[in-house]
């Protein structure tokens, strides 16, 4: 009797509790999500060059390497570039922090002696420190990121200049690929590919395209793409998951909030200026291995690709909203337009102009998004 | 007995530089009871509040926690021990969800797989749901976004969450300020919900209708020093518009502008 009593309050309960509540589509649930726009936008790259490229070998093995290698680069900066941005700050040094990495791996072991892991190590150490200043400037004197890093995007560009040329008599280091190969821990962690022998397999049944002295075309997945997923995942976990990540949606979302509820406001921010660098960093020892050199000017106007993705990626400019995987769509789309517009008989000079409208049309996109979101409409 | 008193503001004085933003305050808040604090713009309200919060020492003057004097030197400190500060803009992110609102600062954990620490998301979910259905709130989901609730419910929001995290001290800086009527009435019906769960309250506002009904006792403010303190059972709601700055000055413009009318 009472069991049913208790039933009955609880689903008058029910009752007043859903009077207020309506049912809301799936589709608008998916609309809420920050990186529906760029997983649309990839569809629609796709369908685009699926159309304009689809016999010319774009969408073949190789022709996948290639643009995932461009994406894959391109991500591994967006990743670190999202999640700064999504704790309400930009870090416009990171290009010129691939062109400081690159001369910092290389002039040690070239012109000190050092062994290459060290060097590596001391570019990490010294563009995360470089990254931990960047962040305590701006966290310290409230200054606008956008001007603090900017100061740093021309110092570092400079100071790579100056190494390079003090050092090597020239505007790039080169020589370093053979340190690469004296040190087989460092190469495996940076040069070339993995899995050759899984293509080997495949193509020895046929399931990928030969060379006709029997090596498969893809040699293997490029370290890069590894690197890019290993850091997506971890970051995305972070930012989804963790107490860290909550922190980092909080910091954006509002600095004082967050300072009263006791998040560590400071300590978010110089952490993700730390995390760029690293990003930045590593894209710049990557290319020292793959080219084998360190050119001062690599990595130019990189900082800007990255934020490019992450807007497109559903990322708010003003921080607190955005995600991860649509960072990553960000770069794919960005790496399918750069090397899909050489297979079409499109003028490559479009790039830019498509890149461009893109960034117009995502920004309209999540300014309807948080508008939407933060009236409740 | 002194120890009656949860909190107490002892002669106290703020000073930023020459300016005199408090002179000789004392307050007396009694356990459980909600007291009022009124006055104009200026009167030192915000002051007095943030100084109660741990925001600013005081200059002079003595302020004492369950008959304990204590020296906060940030927020969190007072936070500890349970004075909980709802200021105006609530400490809300818009764009986050209720769950990760509630437990920002303090998101509740768990192990995944045993090692890797990660928000309890189905507990955050859970009793932020559970939390605010107590206080009269019922929310779709608790991953909708904050931005999606209307003012009064953002300040139920806070208060609740101030009360989960163990608040034996509310202060509510002027709660109903932005709100329309039915809102207001939710959040002088959560005030008088907290007070029977034992929780003292300090509630600052302009509006004496808001404050009569769910006070007990009242102090004003008035240019940085207490114009006394009166138990409800003393004073009429009249005399506490009066008393409050603006009472005499409202009744002295309707006599001059009648005056004039006729």
């Amino acid at each position: 009797m009472s069991a049913i009593h208790q039933s009955v309050s609880h689903m008058i309960q029910r009752q007043q509790a859903d009077e207020r509540v309506r049912k809301i589509s799936p589709w608008r649930v998916l609309l809420d999500r920050p990186e529906l726009g760029s997983i649309a936008g990839t569809v629609l790259v796709f369908a685009f060059f699926g159309f304009f490229a689809g016999d010319s070998g774009m969408f073949a093995l190789d022709g996948i390497i290639n643009w995932a290698k461009v994406a894959g680069y391109l991500g591994i900066l967006a990743v670190g570039a999202c999640l700064l941005m999504i704790a309400g700050e930009f870090d416009l040094s990171m290009g010129s922090m691939i062109g400081f990495a690159g001369v910092a791996v290389a002039i040690p072991p070239m012109y000190f002696g050092w062994p290459l892991w060290a060097a590596v190590l001391f570019a990490f150490a010294a563009c995360m420190a470089l990254g931990a200043l960047n962040g305590y400037l701006v966290v310290r004197t409230r200054l606008p990121s956008f001007i603090v890093t900017l100061a740093f995007m021309f110092i570092l560009r400079g100071l790579t200049l100056v190494l390079s040329t003090t050092f090597a008599n020239s505007t790039i280091v080169s020589g370093v690929g053979d340190k690469f190969t004296e040190a087989p821990f460092v190469q495996a962690l940076f040069s070339g590919t993995t899995l050759h022998g899984l293509f080997v397999f495949l193509a020895g049944h046929g399931i990928v395209d030969r060379f006709p002295n029997g090596q498969p075309v893809v040699d293997g997945i490029p370290k890069v793409l590894l690197w890019w997923a290993a850091i997506a995942l971890v970051c995305g976990f972070t930012l989804a998951r963790t107490r860290f990540g909550n922190w980092i949606y909080t910091v954006g979302g509002d600095a004082n909030a967050a300072k009263n509820v006791g998040v560590p406001v400071r300590r978010v921010k110089i952490s993700l200026f730390v995390l760029t660098a690293f990003c930045a960093c590593l894209f710049g020892v990557l290319q020292v291995a793959e080219f084998g050199s360190a050119a001062s000017d690599r990595g130019l106007q990189k900082e800007f690709e990255a934020i490019i993705a992450v807007v497109i990626g559903g990322t708010l400019l003003t921080g607190g909203f955005g995600s991860v995987i649509g960072a990553c769509f960000g770069a794919v789309i960005f790496g399918v337009v750069q090397i899909g517009i050489s297979y079409t008989n499109i003028d490559s000079d479009w790039y830019r102009v498509f890149l461009g409208g893109m960034l117009l049309i995502a920004v309209l996109f999540n300014h309807y998004i948080r508008s939407r979101a933060s009236s409740g409409k | 007995m002194a120890d009656d008193y949860i909190l107490e503001l002892d002669d106290v004085s703020k000073y930023f530089g020459t300016v005199i933003a408090l002179r000789g305050v004392t307050l007396r808040l009694k356990r459980g009871e909600v007291h009022c604090l009124l006055g104009d713009n200026g009167a030192g309200k915000s002051t007095l509040i943030k100084t109660l919060a741990g925001v600013h020492a005081p200059s002079s003057g003595q302020y004492r926690v369950e008959g304990q004097p204590v020296y906060f030197r940030s927020p969190r400190e007072a936070l500890d021990r349970g004075i909980a500060t709802v200021y105006q803009d609530l400490a809300l992110v818009p764009l986050m969800s209720v769950a990760r609102n509630f437990f920002a600062g303090r998101e509740p954990r768990r192990k995944l797989f045993g090692v890797i620490p990660v928000i309890d998301m189905k507990y955050a979910n859970d009793t932020a749901r559970e939390k605010l259905a107590e206080m009269g709130i019922f929310v779709r989901d608790a991953g909708q976004a904050v931005g999606t609730m209307s003012g009064g419910e953002r300040q139920c929001l806070a208060i609740a969450r101030a009360i989960h995290f163990g608040a034996k001290v509310l202060i509510l800086d002027e709660p109903t300020a932005a709100l329309g009527v039915k809102q207001s009435c939710n959040v002088l019906k959560l005030i008088h919900k907290a007070r029977e769960r034992g929780i003292s309250v300090i509630f600052i506002t302009h509006n004496v209708h808001h404050a009569y009904p769910v006070a007990d006792s009242f102090t004003l403010l008035n240019r940085g020093q207490s114009m006394g303190t009166f138990a409800k059972a003393d004073i009429s709601k009249e005399a506490v518009l009066d008393m409050m700055a603006g009472g005499t000055e409202i009744q002295n413009l309707v006599d001059e502008l009648e005056g004039r009318a006729a």
